[in-house]
């Protein structure tokens, strides 16, 4: 497969840098909106980074758009932070533990669950949205966190996962657990759960963008602007009528919205692509 | 330390009976050695008696006490998995550690008995590696480490050096074998390798499709086999089976084309003139005098082992072919012709229908 042709090196290379430079665009025009006051944006749209930067993210963080009262990007940051690690430890737990319970455990209608659990593949947030929308104003779920994270915590792809997982993990370390002296939790916390790291690994990074970029839900069962969320915030702060929407901090806070993604991407990626690749024996 | 016994023990997987009625009783510090061909059901035995498969009927008894319904970690019993079974992302000395910590054993008892264990088994240098950065001998002495250091009352292995090469298997053979000698431990190893049960089972019990064939030392096995089964089993090259009819007087064994085998201690007249299997070991033939012999081989094809020689030739009228073996390096042109004797207390007679010996 590797050939080396001069020519070929050539195209491959122009073929990858256009491809860096499409996707690579947009976030530079952002980042150029961020860094100039309102007024240089609005005239006349500037090619290179001004020197509004400092000043710019530092009204986002604090005090945020005139538009959108009572939420800081700050807080609607850790709203967003704290929905979407909610949703990546409930979700991998509850797969966790699902799956656990569907291939070590014998109970009456045992396929009959894997494959109720597997067929809600199929139902995604936006197909039941209204019911679980009933469900969680009737238990006063509603602009709360735990109205923000439980309804997204079931997850068939994972438990589903993990379930592949431990069917390959050989009986026989369930069985040197039992003449060991243990019982199915220890088995699970010293012997699945560390075999499992690279898969969780894997998950989190996974888990972690879905439950960040959660838009439609958070934005029907928050009301309150103290629980928006940061996307939430980004299209509130934009929705301003007649007015003039605030570019250059819409603009600073799309950026902030980008950093946890990547921040976690970055300091996972090593697992992320060893959970992806190998399975531990 | 205990005895283990096992009373009309029967296993069944949903309808399909896999093991019909097994009886035996383990002495105190004896080493037993379950073997029997590929799905014969030896490691549905031990599986039963480590208390991992349930009982369908019988009762399994360890030192005394009836254990059928107790879990295997109450059984004090520990087991060297066929694939090691060890826990990979633990250090050596971990899992080494693991049952006795589960078991709340102080820290620094332990600490004592992990150590001793890996002097015994020379794992000292490898108390903190993990098992994938071992080689298959280590981590099969990191298997039996983990037994080891648990001081169980019984040993149970599932066929611990299939994975091994064949010298390391030898080496590995004689470290059990040794530390059985030094710990006393009652020991029941299963596998379907007779110089493995041979080397190391003081009794043996032979496996045929469920049932126990035979229960007996090495040496009774291969001298006095129960059943055909058994004979065909145990030795290799395997025993040669030749049709014989005895004579009416139940004196002799008469081969077709008019040869006749005289039958050690005198006659067994229930058999006069009925047909039975005839058994003779591959090294229990004699080379002879023309004259002398009872049986006139002709050579087909010669096999040198080195130490032994193996000769497969026929004889007589319907062509019954024969394997014989004789010690060191022979030479035989095809066609040779060879005359056999057998010594009479070397022959083996079995019952048509049922594969039963018959005589003692
Ligand atoms: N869980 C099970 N369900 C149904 N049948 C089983 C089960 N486990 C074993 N068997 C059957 O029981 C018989 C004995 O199996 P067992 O594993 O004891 O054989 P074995 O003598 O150990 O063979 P090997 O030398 O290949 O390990 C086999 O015919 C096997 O198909
Ligand atoms: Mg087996």
């Amino acid at each position: 497969m590797v050939e080396h042709r001069p020519w070929l090196t050539f195209l491959t290379h122009a073929v990858l840098i256009i491809g860096c430079v499409i996707i690579a665009f947009p976030i530079y025009i952002t980042f150029v909106a961020s860094s100039h006051s309102l007024d240089d944006i609005v005239t006349s749209f500037p090619k290179l980074p001004g020197n509004q930067l400092i000043k710019n993210y530092g009204r986002a963080l604090s005090v945020g758009s005139r538009d959108v009262l009572g939420a800081t990007v700050g807080t609607m940051m850790l709203n967003s932070l704290i929905m979407a690690l909610g949703i990546t430890f409930g979700k991998i737990s509850v797969s966790l533990l699902a799956a656990f319970a569907v291939v070590y455990f014998k109970f009456r209608l045992r396929m009959m669950f894997f494959w109720m659990i597997f067929i809600t593949l199929m139902l995604p947030v936006e197909v039941r949205i209204l019911p679980t929308y009933k469900v969680a104003s009737d238990l006063k779920m509603l602009d709360t966190y735990s109205g923000l994270i439980f309804p997204l915590i079931a997850s068939a792809t994972a438990t589903f996962l993990f379930r592949q997982f431990f069917m390959t993990v050989p009986d026989e370390l369930c069985e040197a657990v039992r003449i060991d002296g243990g019982g199915p939790i220890r088995f699970f916390f010293d012997i699945l759960l560390p075999m499992s790291r690279t898969s969780i690994a894997a998950l989190f990074v996974i888990l972690f963008i879905y439950g960040w970029n959660q838009y439609l839900w958070p934005l029907l069962i928050t009301t309150d602007e103290s629980y928006y969320t940061l996307l939430i915030g980004i299209k509130r702060m934009m929705d301003v009528g007649e007015g003039q929407a605030e570019w250059n901090i819409i603009m600073a806070s799309a950026m902030l919205a980008m950093i946890p993604p990547v921040l976690v991407v970055i300091f996972m990626q090593k697992q992320f692509v060893r959970g992806m690749t190998e399975t531990e024996k | 330390m205990a005895d283990v016994s096992l009373n009309d023990v029967y296993k069944k997987f949903g309808k399909t009976e896999v093991i019909h009625g097994v009886s035996c009783d383990i002495k105190d510090g004896e080493f037993i050695v379950v073997l029997g061909p590929s799905g014969c059901g030896k490691s549905t035995i031990l599986r039963m008696i480590a208390g991992l498969e349930v009982i369908t009927t019988g009762d399994i008894s360890i030192d005394g006490k009836v254990v059928n319904r107790l879990e295997p970690a109450d059984r004090d019993i520990a087991m060297v998995f066929q694939n090691y079974a060890l826990y990979p992302h633990m250090t050596v000395y971990k899992i080494m550690a693991y049952g006795l910590r589960i078991r709340r054993m102080p820290k620094n008892e332990i600490d004592k008995r992990v150590r001793n264990a890996a002097r015994i088994l020379e794992l000292t240098d490898f108390l903190d590696r993990k098992p994938r950065q071992l080689s298959g001998g280590q981590r099969q002495r990191v298997a039996m480490g983990r037994c080891i250091v648990r001081e169980p009352k019984v040993f149970l292995f599932d066929e611990p050096l299939s994975n091994l090469d064949a010298k390391l298997r030898v080496q590995m053979l004689l470290e059990i074998r040794k530390l059985h000698e030094d710990l006393k431990i009652t020991s029941i190893y299963v596998t379907h390798d007779q110089v493995e049960a041979m080397t190391l089972g003081d009794r043996l019990i032979v496996m045929d499709n469920g049932y126990a064939a035979q229960i007996g030392s090495p040496l009774e096995v291969y001298e006095r086999p129960a059943t055909r089964f058994v004979a065909g089993f145990i030795g290799s090259p395997a025993m040669n089976f030749l049709d014989v009819r005895i004579s009416p007087d139940g004196g002799s064994a008469q081969l077709r084309g008019d040869v006749k085998l005289a039958l050690e201690n005198g006659s067994i007249p229930e058999y006069a003139g009925k047909d039975v299997t005839l058994g003779i070991r591959p090294e229990h033939f004699k080379l002879t005098e023309e004259k002398e012999g009872v049986m006139h081989l002709s050579v087909d094809h010669v096999e040198q082992l080195g130490a032994d020689t193996l000769v497969h030739g026929h004889f007589g009228e319907d062509k019954t072919s024969l394997t014989v073996r004789m010690s060191d390096i022979q030479q035989f042109k095809k066609n040779t012709i060879l005359a056999l004797k057998v010594p009479s207390q070397k022959l083996h007679l079995f019952d048509k229908e049922s594969g039963k010996r018959i005589g003692k």
